[in-house]
């Protein structure tokens, strides 16, 4: 059993945060929940949200994870979840490479605004979200953003797939090893196909 | 004034002694207005007398909250969870807390300036008189103060005029003050009202503190060619004696240079400075030399160079005594707010203090004379600098390798990389260092911001920051920039040439870089976005701390911002208007091009000019790395006059954003004034206060924020061309919301023709006519039939 503290020293975020222990399992380490939403197993969350949506943001695709980019493996999240996706502007050259043009693009701060609107209809227009999953933006960033949500969006539950503790998020990884961090994100990749 | 306990006012008596005309008197003062501009609606506005106009703009621009904290812990009930805006013992929500502690951090700042701007005032009229005439320009500045004129509907002429400016000031800030206490106010949006009032406030104060020191102290009055001066920290000649003077209040750094020159020493002893001070040190004396922006500061200290130290006010590390301790430099303290425990020896010979510091009986002395400063800190600089001088302070290599050594054999915790606010990748740098590579150590000193949280974690206590500062003593010395020292004003005849192409949109806007370096990457993406946008001829305003990033940075000419383009006002000028409190010389120019330029009465009037100003008026600020209080009340008082500020990343922890609903096409109504219609504009600008994820997104969104809802075709069609340009050149692709921006065919740029006519045609795009635009329904000038 390990205790969780937030990647950012000092960030600690109040009662309600992804708090509490994780265990290891056999071969990954469990998403952690924040108090009411119970810890996971693997794309629980995403395969159970009707309409999820995957917030990218430009530093996926700069962090190798193995020998692919972060921004890779989320994209194959998306496509075989049926995620949609909205990436930050500054990663958009980045999915141009990969051919990828299915992508929202929006700046991470409008994101997090419209998602407090829960008459917000997507940017995919088939209405509002219900599960936000972020990866890939600043670390600080994304934890004011989460907060933000955290506060003002009750209607949306949030994710992140960072392989830093957010404590704002609903769902998040612990402070991982990049090994333990590519384990995981396939084993989501996975479950969420299944 | 109207806060006086007798006043009497005369528009104008006739009787058989003659005529009088415009005579006020009042308790203690006598002030004769020759000022013959009609009074406006709101002079010396209450917090509530521009609520109006500050809730046209919140509507139109929602907060959105990013709480640091779950918690209120303010009174003795707390701590309370405010989580899922819950209310606390008191009543209070998250989202009420939010603006209150955003108007708390606005209400600091503006009480910094004005504080500064009270201690400037009292003692240049203690020395000069207060009759001593105001002078910020000459012939080339009629409206030497267009913010106080304002705000306050008066016309300051001297010295003494000002004290009845800061009178109200004050006053302000106490009412905002105790807007915060518990139970005072109990509404985010009334909250955010006031925000915006200390912001404009601020804007008063911090006018107030520069014109009182152009006027007194022979600074550059609105030259665009102040002169070019050294920036850097291997600009110092480190043989000589050098004096580091820290902070934002120039007296005690004067009387320094005074003393210096008094006795014949100026060529002998090095004037050093950071942060503000040292651009006002050039002001005053070209020799001075600027070292860095507030992120310079501990690796000046640490690199051991200044022999003394001297700190005034303001944004100075609160260890600055213990980080001058380290290095046996002598450390004088100058001002009643930072004391930091040191004895008072104001009132003690200069020759006692001096002999306590030089031997070491006294490692720092607090004295309030600013004119016993300058000779205490020279006369001790080069007593202790020859012995200092035999000894360095930075670790040799090999020091180096052996720290990095016990870090890699510990286990590497990871916890420096934790505590870094832009977590550098210190681990890996560590260890490359404990193999004898310095190579990522040095690259980690370009992105660092200089707050060495990581040391304080660490539980080797390995000296992290000094092996960064050490590793990089070459690209340190490597140090030698130029910038154009503070200019002051825009000039009154600079406004005339300029205020057409801004307001039609030939210009394709303003955009201002201020405020502190607390960078997501280092300073440098300051100076690559000051020279990409002069490059694209608009008009580069820059302040404090970001005016000496952008000069921080070589082409591959080898040219600085500074000495690639003109100081001047106009498209593709670089014009560095000084220190933090000329900030309000930006701001002052966009009041002035509604008055000079739009022909508004500026007299008392500031929602109509604010309303001009964000409907015409292309300008943006940039404060890339906003870190203080005071660059929370300096933003609060560019989103008055409806101003977008663009911060980065790091801003998101200011707690707020206020952004604008592009696809809610309600929220984008103009009353056009010639016909009283309402008429769509389109998002225009978007945001009043954006954080940008990266500099790339950054850029974007300056150029979308340049339009404005008067925009010309010709000048919609610049501004788009620089939009749509940006947005390809960064992000590879158009931007998705061009339609929006688009009024009429003739609004698309010629040589994007074919390809926009495309996306308006997917979108279903509508003509829609460019009105006279106002959002205040009382601006409408149609006849009635």
């Amino acid at each position: 059993m390990t205790i969780i503290e937030p990647r950012q020293i000092a960030g600690v975020a109040g009662p309600e945060t992804a708090s509490g222990s994780i265990r290891r399992a056999k071969h990954s380490v469990r998403i952690i929940g924040r108090r009411g939403m119970g810890s996971m197993g693997w794309g629980d969350g995403i395969r159970k949200a009707k309409h999820p949506v995957l917030i990218i943001g430009h530093r996926a695709a700069e962090i190798d994870i193995d020998d692919k980019k972060m921004l890779d493996y989320l994209l194959e999240l998306a496509q075989k979840g049926n995620i949609s996706v909205i990436a930050t502007p500054h990663t958009n050259p980045a999915l141009l490479e990969r051919d990828y043009t299915k992508a929202g693009i929006m700046p991470a701060i409008e994101i997090g605004h419209r998602l407090t609107d829960p008459d917000w209809k997507g940017i995919d227009g088939k209405g509002p979200y219900d599960l936000a999953i972020f990866a890939g933006l600043p670390n600080y960033m994304e934890s004011t953003i989460l907060s933000g949500l955290k506060h003002f969006a009750p209607q949306i539950r949030t994710m992140t797939l960072d392989n830093t503790y957010q404590p704002h998020a609903c769902w998040s990884f612990s402070n991982i090893s990049g090994r333990d961090w590519l384990e995981n994100l396939k084993a989501i990749i996975e479950h969420v196909e299944d | 004034m109207t806060d006086k306990g007798i006043n009497l006012k005369i528009r104008e008596l006739q009787s058989d002694i003659g005529k009088i005309k415009d005579l006020e008197i009042s308790i203690g003062k006598f002030r004769q207005d020759n000022w013959t501009e009609l009074q406006g609606p709101t002079p010396f506005p209450s917090m509530t007398a521009l609520r109006n106009w500050d809730k046209k703009l919140l509507a139109r621009y929602q907060p959105f909250y990013l709480p640091f904290s779950d918690h209120c812990d303010l009174c003795t009930y707390g701590k309370c969870d405010l989580t899922g805006n819950k209310r606390g013992a008191c009543g209070i929500n998250m989202s009420t807390q939010q603006s209150r502690t955003y108007l708390l951090a606005a209400c600091i700042g503006a009480a910094t300036h004005t504080s500064h701007a009270r201690e400037l005032v009292t003692h240049t009229i203690q020395k000069f008189g207060s009759d001593h005439l105001l002078d910020t320009g000459g012939l080339a500045v009629g409206v030497e103060a267009p913010t106080i004129r304002l705000v306050c509907g008066i016309k300051p002429e001297t010295l003494g005029d000002l004290e009845t400016v800061l009178d109200y000031l004050e006053n302000q800030l106490t009412q905002l003050l105790s807007a915060t206490h518990t139970g005072q106010e109990g509404n985010h949006l009334d909250f955010e009202s006031k925000v915006l009032h200390a912001g404009m406030i601020d804007q008063v104060g911090m006018e107030v503190a520069d014109i009182a020191q152009i006027s007194v102290f022979g600074f550059p009055k609105a030259d665009p060619d102040a002169p070019l001066v050294e920036l850097g920290m291997g600009v110092v000649d480190t043989k000589k004696p050098v004096i580091l003077v820290i902070g934002h209040n120039v007296l005690p750094a004067i009387n320094i240079i005074d003393y210096l020159k008094d006795k014949r020493l100026s060529d002998e002893v090095e004037v050093t400075g950071i942060c503000c001070t040292a651009i006002d040190a050039t002001r005053y004396s070209p020799k001075a030399k600027i070292i860095g922006p507030m992120s310079w500061q501990l690796r000046y200290i640490r690199s051991g160079i200044p022999d003394v130290i001297v700190v005034d006010e303001q944004c100075i590390r609160c260890d600055s005594l213990i980080e001058a301790e380290r290095i046996r430099a002598p450390f004088i303290a100058t001002s009643e707010k930072n004391c930091l425990g040191l004895t008072d020896r104001t009132r003690d010979p200069a020759d006692e203090i001096v002999a306590d510091l030089v031997s070491g009986k006294a490692p720092g002395v607090l004295i309030l004379d600013p004119d016993k400063v300058g000779e205490v800190a020279v006369r001790t600089a080069c007593a202790v600098a020859p012995e200092r001088k035999k000894s360095g302070t930075l670790l040799p290599s090999q020091e180096i390798i052996d720290y990095a050594k016990i870090c890699t054999q510990s286990n590497m915790c990871l916890v420096c990389q934790r505590a870094c606010p832009n977590e550098l990748n210190i681990p890996e740098s560590i260890k490359a260092a404990g193999q004898g590579n310095f190579r990522k150590l040095i690259d980690i000193y370009d992105e660092c911001a200089g707050c060495a949280r990581c040391e304080q974690v660490c539980p080797q206590e390995i000296p992290l920051y000094t092996m960064i500062v050490s590793a990089a003593a070459q690209k340190m010395r490597e140090e030698t920039f130029k910038i154009r020292t503070g200019r002051g004003a825009i000039q009154d005849t600079e406004i005339r040439k300029v205020g057409g192409p801004i307001v039609l949109g030939d210009i394709p806007g303003v955009v201002a870089f201020v405020g502190c370096s607390n960078y997501p990457k280092g300073g440098q993406e300051v100076a690559e976005m000051c020279m990409e946008f002069a490059k694209r001829r608009y008009i580069v305003c820059t302040s404090g701390c970001s005016a000496m990033s952008a000069g921080m940075y070589r082409n591959e000419e080898g040219k600085t911002a500074y000495e690639m383009y003109p100081g001047s006002f106009e498209a593709g000028g670089i014009v560095n208007v000084g220190p933090c409190v000329a900030n309000a010389h930006i701001s002052g120019a966009a009041v002035k091009i509604a008055s000079i330029f739009g022909r508004r009465p500026l007299r008392g009037n500031y929602e109509e000019i604010a309303d001009y100003v964000h409907n015409r008026v292309g300008a943006v600020g940039v404060a890339w790395g906003a870190m203080s209080q005071k660059a929370a009340s300096i933003m609060s008082g560019f989103w008055r006059l409806g101003i977008p500020v663009v911060v980065g990343p790091h801003g998101t922890k200011y707690r707020r954003m206020l952004l604008g609903r592009a696809d809610r096409e309600q929220d984008w109504y103009v009353h056009d004034r010639r016909t009283g219609e309402k008429v769509y504009v389109g998002p225009v600008p978007e945001h009043l206060f954006f954080a940008a994820e990266t500099k790339e997104e950054a850029m974007v969104m300056i150029a979308k924020l340049c339009m404005r809802p008067n925009d010309t075709v010709k000048g919609r069609a610049t501004k788009l061309t620089h939009y749509i340009d940006l947005h390809r050149k960064l992000f590879g692709t158009i931007p998705d919301d061009i339609h929006l921006f688009v009024r009429t065919a003739m609004d698309v740029p010629v040589t994007m023709k074919g390809e926009i006519t495309r996306v308006l045609e997917e979108r279903g795009w509508k003509e829609t006519i460019i009105p006279d635009p106002t959002l205040l329904s009382h601006q409408i000038i149609k006849k009635e039939l």
